[in-house]
């Protein structure tokens, strides 16, 4: 693709746009709206106390409206007895901890694969991109026990103790790394894609002026590459921040590691009905994932020409 | 707990981040200096090691080795304590609900992807340079940021039925009553309470599309687009000419992730009906048998079907991929 | 999610009792912290459990007294992917020190790993000296005997609105005659007799379970039940397949419980609430921990918002037979500490505690009536402290847990679908 870049244009012009009548605006609006209606509906629980919740809809708050801070004060910062008193903050920074150096680390090593897979020419690169693809079929659930236990015995072999056990179970490098793992196979996928339309006359021209390539992932890959890197983080950032289940088998134990959606299932209650906790704590649990993807959205706009002027 | 308190225990972990990090830049920094040095032949080996090997041996300890266990764990027996040969596949085969979960996985996966890669394009197309492009798309974003299970328990509610004569709890029945239509079980509804399930997973996953798509539609080559409409075409037409084509291996890509990602979804079933009312799909049943019943080998044999049926995605990837390459 | 009938089972909670009446632990330290000398130690010990709000807190409230006065920590850790993951950690080499489990099936699978540890002597001799023999047999694997109950609750039970008894004109029936009359009288005022609900996320399904379990009891006594789960009697046998059929006729039928349907997508939550109060149901057969379903504010009594009774038996031949669920804590540790927390929860030290901060009972007879608050609780402990009364487990968390979730799953199909009890019990069969 693109093999008529003209990098003295700029990206946002004003010109014929594809699809800019009213019907369109209808239709886009519409889908908005219907999309919004169900996040619409806990937000609006958040705000409503227990016996309301359970004897009407939601929608009946705009006929009839009565609205309490209750829930929000309760669980952000006295609620959630289980792991201490202390509200959802502390888990929060549990979850940053554990959600930013995964995506640092997963993004990283996946681009830098996405890059030796596609233009860096050796025996059975094919192969090794289909096998590493397929490897996205695998359900994360049955790497869960086998890592674990590598993580916490080491691996033996016929009696010999081959690799000794890591003992970082239950801190969270043992959690980033699990994630790092099972994202890998997406990551690279995705960003393949991306990395090898990359226009073949650039790095070629890059290569014949001398540079090998660290140079041309520095200075040519990497910022060529950053719409692709924000899109992907993104999502890695709200797998990894929606995560329960690694979180639970590889860092266990104590508060001090102990994610944001742990938390909010406990909030739950035993009985998982307790929407009163629940809309609150799940409204404060998507802010961080929108105020990355707010932050990081006008990455998305900057496309391949930008990139290319600066390198 | 107080905020000098939290600022206490929060620092550490902060420098957590920052180290790990720091650790990470700075040996690649180091790395990529070294690796500048060598010259000729022996750089690709160099670039290779430090590029390509990291990344396959994460997804190899973590899935690649697990995966070649469960193979072989799908020819034990429960415990994986006999040889049991094809017996779990024999018996995979010849049961009934494991076919109903199996067509209904297929439905998953063709209906789900499918929709929400169309919605996905359209939205991105449309929403191209439109006014307030940035409010719309985080709006239709945000469903993405809410986990799996916390939307199927949202759907839930908005699906739960009452009598028709009950205060309507649920947003969908009350709409139905308000509209006259006659009130039903929209989670009994079989067979298409399986498409109100797949409406979850789109309203969850329309965002990833768009995102993805959004970003290859602005990469389009402006060009291109202004010599289109030049030459009159506007609309309809510049879409399927140019915006469809010019996006294609993204449209594939987002189809392809989209389809393996349902595959192995079972979130929204578990939650909504735990498979029950004949919605059940192969991902629960093998979470049901691994994690539930203790039957090692049944559920490796379920996590097997799984496997294969992403190689249909897969060669099909690769032939898409050689076209273009010979394009 | 998975098996959250048992996660329930004796993790009663009357939310009431948290928000109405103001639990402080002062009580305790009141007393001063001699009870307690027993288990001085130091470090932490983690607890893991499927146990959560609000219960979790009450909890982890009680466990900072026994901290203060030990200098042991507790570190509790509550999921609902409990029955997922314990197995995971178990196996991979991530144990907590003590798990909170409420099947027995887990139980053993547990100790099959390998790495569970027997109580020691202190928690046997609780165990011997408070109990009714029955709870060591739950936990006794290989001769040893893994844990001692720490909450358990009453099944047996049939809860319902004295309001509208009275309306009715009806007292509470300690026959299985007199409940039909009672039942038949809703039926005249319009109202369908029993309440019913049956949704549970993945465990859809159990409590209809529970209703055979109470059926096959009370038809074909303890003796005959115990072959039931451990596979020696079938469900397509007459003896099952007849209770079966009973419960089809009490709770299976439209003019019984309304519409099958929601009988199917109906919480079990909502079961009762507010169908009871509202008497658009009339009784609602669940277990003592229904009690935190009800709204805060609910007094409970023969004169109050809500009460519950015995669910009578059908005949005389088996006297009144109870059928429980219980939590065992189980050591994957052999720390002293970890001995010392899984006796202090076998003792009346912690029992009295968690009883006086409500919602919750016991079989432990080293704790006073007395110390429980509420009415309806008051008699479930006694139930459950009977020590000579047959006490039965609920069968289908015995049963290997692929037979129990077909259970699940066929009675979920026979509200849903109209499956015949008959093509039920022929279907669960076929997982043993």
């Amino acid at each position: 693709m693109a093999k008529t870049l003209n990098p003295n244009k700029p990206l946002v012009a004003h010109h014929n746009r594809p699809f800019t009548s009213p019907i369109a605006s209808m239709i886009v609006s519409v889908i908005a709206l219907v999309w919004t209606i169900p996040t619409m509906g806990l937000v609006i629980t958040s705000f409503r106390d227990k016996e309301s919740i359970l004897s009407t809809g939601w929608w009946t708050s705009f006929t009839n409206p009565s609205f309490t801070l209750a829930n929000y004060r309760e669980v952000l910062f006295t609620g959630g007895g289980a792991l201490g008193s202390q509200g959802m903050i502390p888990f929060a920074v549990n979850s940053l901890a554990i959600t930013i150096p995964a995506v640092v680390l997963s993004v990283g090593f996946g681009l830098m694969a996405a890059y030796a897979l596609a233009w860096i020419p050796f025996r059975f690169s094919d192969h090794v991109f289909y096998g590493l693809f397929a490897l996205q079929g695998v359900p994360l659930q049955l790497s869960l026990l086998p890592l674990l236990t590598f993580f916490a015995s080491g691996v033996q072999l016929f009696g010999h103790q081959i690799i000794p056990p890591l003992g970082i179970v239950g801190t969270l490098t043992a959690v980033w790394f699990p994630h790092v793992m099972f994202g890998m196979p997406l990551v690279v996928y995705l960003l393949h894609n991306f990395v090898s339309a990359l226009p073949r006359e650039l790095m070629e021209a890059a290569r014949v002026d001398g540079a090998n390539h660290f140079e041309v992932f520095r200075r040519i890959v990497l910022p060529l590459s950053l719409p692709a890197i924000a899109s992907i983080a993104i999502f890695q950032f709200l797998w990894i921040w929606n995560d329960l289940l690694v979180g639970l088998v590889f860092a266990g134990g104590t508060d001090d590691v102990a994610p944001l959606t742990l938390h909010l299932s406990n909030l739950g209650g035993t009985f998982g009905s307790k929407w009163e906790n629940l809309a609150p704590a799940a409204l404060f649990s998507i802010i961080i994932p929108l105020i990355v993807f707010f932050s990081l959205q006008r990455y998305f706009v900057r496309g391949l020409l930008a990139g290319s002027v600066k390198a | 707990m107080t905020w000098s308190g939290l600022l206490e225990t929060s620092l550490p972990k902060f420098g957590q981040i920052g180290a790990v990090i720091a650790i990470f830049f700075g040996f690649y920094a180091l790395a990529f200096a070294a690796g500048a040095r060598i010259q000729g032949k022996r750089q690709n080996g160099w670039a290779l090691a430090l590029f390509l090997v990291p990344g396959i041996a994460l997804a190899m300890i973590g899935l690649g080795i697990p995966a070649f266990q469960t193979f072989i764990e799908s020819f034990k027996s429960a415990d994986s304590s006999q040889w049991v040969g094809f017996g779990n596949y024999i018996k995979a085969v010849k049961d009934p609900d494991l076919r109903l979960a199996f067509y209904n996985t297929m439905s998953w996966v063709i209906i789900g992807p499918i929709a929400v890669t169309a919605l996905g394009l359209a939205l991105a197309t449309m929403l191209n340079k439109m006014k307030r492009e940035a409010l719309a798309k985080s709006l239709i974003f945000m469903p993405m940021a809410i986990s799996f299970v916390g939307g199927s328990l949202i759907w839930k509610l908005m699906y739960q039925y009452q009598e028709p004569d009950a205060n309507q709890t649920g947003l969908v029945g009350q709409i139905m009553k308000s509209l006259g239509i006659p009130l039903q079980h929209l989670l009994l509804w079989a067979p298409w309470n399986n498409l109100f399930l797949i409406a979850v997973y789109v309203w969850s996953s329309t965002g990833f599309a768009m995102v993805i798509l959004s970003a290859a539609i602005k990469n389009i080559p402006q060009d291109i687009e202004e010599a289109a409409s030049l030459d009159g075409a506007s609309g309809i037409r510049l879409f399927r000419t140019v915006t469809v084509p010019m996006v294609k291996t993204t449209i594939i890509v987002v189809l392809t992730t989209s389809m393996v990602g349902t595959l192995k979804l079972f979130d929204v079933v578990r939650t909504m009906t735990g498979g029950n009312f004949k919605t059940d799909v192969l991902s629960n049943r093998m979470f049901d048998e691994h994690f539930v019943y203790f039957n090692n080998g049944r559920g490796s044999t379920l996590a097997m079907f799984i496997f294969l049926g992403v190689l249909p995605i897969i060669i099909y990837n690769i032939r898409s991929l050689r076209a273009e390459r010979q394009h | 999610m998975l098996k959250k009938k048992s996660l329930l089972v004796g993790a009663a909670v009357a939310v009431l009792s948290l928000v109405v009446t103001t639990f402080t632990a002062t009580s305790a330290s009141a007393a001063g912290c001699e009870e307690y000398s027993k288990w001085k130690g130091t470090g932490t010990v983690k607890i893991f459990a499927g146990i959560r709000d609000p219960e979790a807190s009450t909890m982890e409230k009680i466990f900072a007294e026994f901290t203060k006065c030990t200098g042991v920590k507790i570190a509790y850790e509550g999921t609902d992917q409990f029955e997922t993951l314990l197995p995971v950690r178990v196996k991979g080499g991530n144990a907590p020190d003590i798990a909170i489990i409420p099947q027995p099936g887990l139980v053993a699978t547990m100790v099959a790993t390998g790495k569970a540890v027997p109580i020691s002597a202190a928690t046997r001799a609780n165990l011997s000296n408070l109990y009714n023999p029955a709870w060591a047999s739950f936990t006794t694997i290989g001769g040893r005997i893994y844990g001692a109950p720490l909450g358990a609750s009453s099944k047996s039970l049939v809860w319902y609105s004295p309001a509208q008894f009275k309306k009715l004109g009806v007292t509470i029936p300690t026959t299985w005659t007199e409940m039909e009359a009672v039942a038949a009288k809703f039926k005249a005022a319009g109202a369908n007799p029993w309440c019913a609900g049956i949704e549970s996320g993945a465990a859809t399904g159990w409590p209809a379970t529970d209703w055979i379990e109470q059926m096959v009891l009370r038809e074909q006594g303890p003796k005959k039940y115990n072959k039931w789960w451990t596979g020696n009697l079938k469900f397509s046998s007459p003896e099952v397949l007849g209770a079966m059929n009973k419960v089809a006729a009490w709770l299976g039928t439209s003019s019984q419980v309304g519409d099958l349907k929601s009988v199917a997508t109906r919480k079990f939550q909502d079961a009762g609430v507010p169908g009871l109060k509202a008497g658009t149901c009339g009784m609602l057969q669940q277990a003592s921990f229904y009690s935190s379903m009800f709204p805060a504010g609910t007094t409970f009594g023969p004169a109050a918002d809500a009460d519950a009774f015995y669910l009578p038996a059908t005949n005389s031949k088996f006297g009144k037979p109870i059928m429980g669920g219980g939590e065992f804590p189980v050591a994957f540790s052999k720390k002293k500490e970890v001995g010392f927390v899984q006796d202090y929860l076998s003792s009346p030290v912690y029992g009295i505690e968690r009883a006086n901060a409500g919602g919750w009972t016991s079989a432990n007879t080293g704790i006073p009536l007395s110390a429980y608050t509420d009415p309806v609780l008051k008699v479930v402990a006694a139930q459950l402290q009977n020590k000579a009364g047959a006490i039965v487990f609920d069968a289908s968390d015995l049963m290997p847990t692929a037979v129990n979730g077909a259970f699940w799953k066929e009675m979920t199909k026979f509200y849903a679908e109209g499956k015949s009890m008959k093509d039920v019990a022929a279907a669960i069969d076929a997982n043993w």
